[in-house]
């Protein structure tokens, strides 16, 4: 690593001489060695499908969740270091309940996101602070609006997006997420393919034991979001085995 | 220019203005109705009486839920000023709240309301509020208001599903609390108990006759009442759910009102 040695990567308030904050960059690997975690924006809501590492067998099944409820219509899925994305969670929760309290109506995501971004933002200002380990992605469905999404980068940068994947696994991720014609598909078969693209990215060889976490917030919730109904969940999950086993399958029959 | 002062011996200020704060009072005109003409202690007497009235709720138990009925008038004094205050809400999936009195006290205790229902929501444990510790945390609230001179003019009439039986109580603005298998507050607790009590001794309530009876009372108090409104909501709570209707007009007739002489 270039970074290494040259005394620019100590602060988050300096530049390196070719422009770079390193501490950024540091930052941006913490989410590289978390689970996958993908936002799928399709025609009439949000998925959030997460591979949530296990990384020890004593934990109780559902432990270190990696989807929270901000708002009632606003879901956030992370990626990265647990304890600073529950700190961006409470950030994003106090925020849409200023909003509330402030104009009577729930936040647009739109502007949720500008607040919550500036937040992360402002860590990669001072010396004295370090930048978030996480990204986050936020979604949300509206009358108005339709589906909206937004990932949240430690640098502060936020981009809306159709498709979005952060984590180990992003790039083969995206060049899944990429296949679907995400604007036309309902999130009854979104949350298949969410589920799909999950079992396929994981590297078992790597990484054993791991939870799929699947939410999501669409017309059908009536903009809230929820937590995929167990049965719904536990048929994708099914079906995304299936699809493994099958292409397994036919790796076996080549050779 | 002299009473401009110089940059030396600037004049004051606002000069022979009134004070800051403070409206002008006109010489030989003292008016007190300006707030700097009370003592700072005083702020509170602005709150401790109701602007934006609302009247009485009606609820009843019936077997295997209850319900709330409350017209929605906003009065202005004896002006009939608002006639869209809905006042009987969902709190969550097992408990509605309704509300008589200052109208912008409720709305400020609803907002709060909501959002105690959204965190916990985020929480995500799956657990929810119940009926009886919302009524507990109202008579909290309401006392801690009441002894700080300050009250919440409302009455609060929580309706709602605990242990899968039907819940009924009752705050004022006092922070007095009291369960009860019937509640009307206001003008109500004078003119619609006692029919309610008429029937229920005759047994217990059904849905639908829970409700009959309920709308005999919002009808009985718009004879009565004259803070009262013909358009109200009426809210069920069983364990299947809460359900508030559509904001509903009751039939009145008042053919018979020259009928009756006062001598």
């Amino acid at each position: 690593m270039s970074s290494i040695g040259t005394g620019y990567d100590l602060s988050a308030s300096q530049f390196s001489p070719d422009g770079r904050v390193f501490q950024v960059e540091y930052a941006a690997k913490a989410v590289e060695n978390s689970g996958t975690v993908i936002g799928l924006r399709g025609k009439d809501g949000v998925v959030f499908a997460v591979e949530k590492l296990v990384t020890s067998k004593l934990y109780e099944p559902g432990a270190n969740k990696r989807i929270f409820h901000v708002d009632e219509h606003v879901g956030m899925a992370v990626s990265g270091l647990i304890s600073d994305a529950r700190q961006i969670v409470e950030t994003a929760r106090t925020e849409a309940s200023n909003y509330r309290s402030q104009y009577g109506i729930p936040v647009p995501l739109k502007y949720l996101n500008e607040r919550v971004s500036m937040y992360m933002h402002a860590y990669t200002l001072y010396s004295a602070v370090r930048p978030y380990g996480c990204a986050a992605i936020m979604g949300s469905w509206s009358e108005h609006d339709g589906p909206q999404m937004f990932m949240l980068e430690p640098s502060g940068v936020s981009f809306s997006y159709f498709g979005c994947a952060v984590g180990k696994a992003k790039q083969a991720a995206k060049t899944e997420i990429e296949k679907l014609k995400l604007a036309d598909i309902p999130v009854k078969d979104l949350v298949k393919e969410a589920a799909r693209i999950i079992y396929l990215v994981h590297d078992e060889l790597k990484d054993k034991q791991f939870e799929l976490e699947l939410s999501w917030v669409s017309k059908d919730t009536k903009g809230r979001h929820q937590l995929v109904p167990k049965e719904i969940a536990s048929e994708a999950e099914n079906q995304a085995k299936q699809a493994l086993a099958d292409i397994e399958d036919s790796d076996e029959g080549d050779m | 220019m002299a009473f401009m002062g110089d940059t030396l011996s600037p004049a004051p200020l606002w000069h022979n203005g009134p004070t800051p704060g403070a409206f002008y009072n006109f010489p030989a005109n003292s008016s007190n109705l300006g707030p700097a003409s009370r003592p700072l202690q005083d702020f509170r007497a602005h709150s401790a009486s109701p602007i934006t009235t609302t009247t009485s709720v009606i609820a009843v138990k019936f077997d295997k839920g209850c319900v709330i009925a409350a017209d929605t008038l906003g009065s202005y004094g004896s002006l009939a000023r608002f006639r869209d205050c809905p006042r009987v809400m969902k709190v969550n999936d097992l408990i509605m709240l309704g509300s008589g009195g200052d109208y912008a006290d409720f709305q400020y205790l609803r907002d709060i309301i909501e959002q105690k229902i959204i965190d916990e929501q985020c929480l995500g444990d799956g657990l929810n509020l119940k009926p009886r510790s919302l009524h507990c945390w109202l008579t909290r609230v309401l006392y801690n208001k009441r002894s700080k001179m300050d009250p919440l003019w409302n009455n609060y009439v929580v309706a709602g599903i605990q242990d899968g039986e039907p819940f009924l109580g009752a705050v004022d603005k006092l922070g007095t609390a009291y369960e009860d298998a019937a509640i009307a507050t206001g003008l109500g607790a004078y003119m619609a108990t006692p029919l309610i009590r008429d029937a229920t001794e005759k047994g217990p309530l059904d849905e639908e006759s829970a409700k009959a009876l309920v709308r005999k009372c919002m009808e009985v108090l718009f004879y009565r009442d004259a803070r009262s409104f013909p358009r109200y909501q009426l809210g069920v709570v069983t364990a299947a759910g809460v359900t508030i209707d559509d904001t509903v007009e009751l039939k009145h007739d008042w053919s018979l009102a020259h009928m009756i002489k006062m001598k």
